[in-house]
């Protein structure tokens, strides 16, 4: 037994080893816990990220790597004669712009519509109101409850045929036949926009209610003392203060708008007659379904400086001073 | 003394909780609040009870909107329910989306605490840069990634397999997960740790026995927002599994009900209610978990 505590004092003196000077170096400690999370990251996010914008300059197919052809995949004119030239490419593609316009047009008016709604009903639940806690959990199920199951449900709600509305419509007396939700290309957007705002009026209500809790009442007080009525409580008081999580909360729902595929796909997939495409559910039409890897990673790249300009837009913009102090119109 | 003006603080308090609601007369409250808060709620709600309803009506009264009132059922079935479970490949489904959330939830949950307590508390050189790269990892949504992964699936020999979705998945789930960690280990005294420290304790104990016990609301926050996440995911389970018997409950709803059968709705609704419950039933025990982390992940 002595022995054994005489051999443990020995190695003990022989001072730390590689091992543990290894560990109780900040570096490579740190080094070590970041190993799993950037390992994953980078082999599954950084990786496809560049390897994504490689492809869109290939003719990668599927089972086929593909040679690199420079921006043929965005651009390319050829010419048959001195005044015949045609535009290929996604430049020259017009499904390609009907999906961008289609998709700034979605996002747009989704995102406005969720603020405004989003906010609203924060505001409403603001108040002292009684269940405030089941309340709360209730308005926050289309949020989790999957995408695509609710957007099976609403794609029965638009049925051309049994659709719930149209029938209720009918019954009271307000239109005289059904309205075909998804077979016109204008209903079939209004329509889609609809289902996206109806799941993401939720999250934006929930975080901005967050948000609201953290305003002082006694800010309100003080406004009300100095005469100030509701609206300009929520203008000068309410609004600025929580400016900085607006600015947070659009962000995300831009960015996951403008992104968006289940929705699409589960309702529409693209049609009537493309009109319903965005971005990227064309993408996976063109590159899983047409086969054609590098067109469809050449409209996913250029889906990038839309997301750099979305984010850039309601992240700085919102937080520019004359919006805080409300001199913008709106 | 100080016990009354404890009261008189308490009080002034609660006065501010209601804040100026008592300049508002009770028909201006129905006005401005009820009725509206009742609308939204009721188009919130209203797809899900169009679903259930669906989900148990007989096929007749389905199809027949005249004779009978949509909005309600006069002779409930469990007919969809039963052939959903019962004569497809559900239980196969539900079971491949019940492994791929717990499998990917699970890695994502122990890289993203590694990272964040290395991010917060070991604070190595270049930490800082780090989290912010993190954030931003955060932003770059799978729509634009699904077509160069699905060549890296195809590559690494993943295709149709459901490691190809486990090792994906966490790609969403460690940014949010290591940022709202972040946000939780802040809050953890750093004494805590010095004192652990001071006794010998390694980084590895000390996380292991100081931090991760006191963080375990973040944890449970965490894990519930990635589990949901998982069963939600859509574009990369469509894209990489094309066998039937590997497909998620989204990915099949889509893909195996939609035959063009008028008779199709009673069970694509019986199953879209089947494929929401699980995450409805983890979500109704931990909503204040769920709030916190949503919120806790647009905050800072």
């Amino acid at each position: 037994m002595t022995d054994s505590t005489l051999r443990r004092s020995a190695v003990a003196m022989t001072g730390p080893g590689l091992w543990t000077r290894l560990n109780n170096d900040r570096n490579w400690l740190g080094f070590w816990f970041m190993l799993p999370a950037a390992a994953i990251l980078v082999l599954f996010l950084t990786y496809p990220l560049g390897l994504g914008i490689w492809l869109s300059l290939t003719d990668a197919s599927i089972g086929n790597p593909g040679k690199f052809v420079g921006i043929l995949n965005f651009y390319e004119k050829e010419c048959y004669g001195p005044d015949d030239c045609e535009i290929y490419g996604l430049f020259g593609d017009h499904v390609f712009w009907q999906s961008v316009w289609q998709t700034i047009f979605y996002t747009t008016v989704a995102s406005v519509a969720k603020f405004a709604i989003g906010l609203y009903l924060a505001l409403l639940l603001n108040n002292h109101l009684p269940f405030k806690a089941i309340l709360r959990a209730v308005i926050l199920l289309p949020f989790i409850v999957p995408t695509v199951l609710s957007a099976i449900a609403f794609w029965w709600i638009y049925d051309a045929q049994f659709s719930i509305i149209s029938w209720s419509l009918t019954k009271l007396g307000l239109i005289d036949q059904y309205i075909d939700f998804l077979g016109d290309p204008w209903n079939a957007r209004w329509s889609l926009i609809f289902a996206n705002v109806w799941r993401g009026v939720p999250f934006v209500a929930i975080t901005l209610l967050a948000g609201l809790q953290t305003v002082p009442p006694s800010l309100y007080e003080a406004a009300t003392l100095d005469g100030a009525g509701r609206w300009q409580m929520f203008r000068h008081v309410t609004f600025p203060l929580l400016t900085p999580i607006i600015a947070v909360v659009m962000t995300f729902s831009v960015l996951f708008t403008f992104t968006d595929f289940q929705l699409i796909w589960a309702i529409t997939r693209g049609g009537p007659a493309n009109a319903t495409h965005l971005m990227a559910t064309l993408s996976y039409q063109r590159a899983i379904l047409g086969g054609n890897m590098g067109e469809g990673a050449a409209i996913s790249t250029a889906m990038i400086p839309f997301l750099l300009a979305a984010i850039m837009v309601s992240w700085f913009g919102l937080q520019r001073r004359k919006w805080q102090q409300g001199e913008s119109d709106d | 003394m100080t016990d009354a003006a404890k009261t008189a603080a308490k009080a002034a308090a609660k006065d501010d909780s209601e804040g100026m609601d008592f300049l508002m007369t009770r028909r201006t409250r129905w006005v401005t609040i009820y009725i509206p808060l009742s609308v939204i709620v009721f188009i919130l709600l209203f797809p899900f009870y169009w679903m259930t309803l669906t989900a148990l009506k007989p096929n007749a009264e389905l199809l027949d909107m005249e004779t009978t009132n949509p909005l309600w059922v006069a002779a409930p079935t469990l007919s969809h329910i039963f052939h959903v479970i019962f004569e497809t490949d559900y239980p196969v489904w539900m079971w491949n989306t019940m492994l791929v959330s717990v499998v990917a939830t699970f890695i994502s949950l122990v890289a993203s605490v590694l990272a964040a307590y290395a991010i917060v508390r070991i604070r190595y050189k270049g930490s800082q840069w780090v989290g912010g790269l993190i954030f931003l990892a955060y932003l770059v949504p799978p729509s634009i990634l699904f077509i160069p992964l699905s060549v890296i699936v195809h590559a690494y020999g993943l295709f149709d397999t459901p490691m190809a979705l486990i090792l994906t998945y966490p790609t969403i789930l460690i940014p949010f997960s290591t940022w709202l960690l972040m946000g939780y280990f802040k809050t953890i005294p750093y004494e805590l740790e010095e004192c652990a420290l001071i006794d010998g304790a390694t980084r590895t104990q000390i996380l292991l026995k100081i931090v991760l016990p006191l963080a375990v609301p973040g944890l449970i926050s965490a894990g519930i927002f990635s589990f949901t996440l998982c069963w939600n995911e859509f574009i990369y389970a469509l894209t990489f599994i094309s066998t039937t018997s590997n497909k998620t409950v989204p990915v099949a709803m889509l893909s195996e009900f939609v035959d063009g059968d008028i008779y199709r709705w009673g069970s694509l609704m019986a199953g879209a209610l089947l494929g929401s419950l699980p995450v409805a039933i983890l979500y109704s025990f931990f909503v204040e978990h769920y709030v916190s982390s949503m919120t806790g992940a647009v905050k800072e």
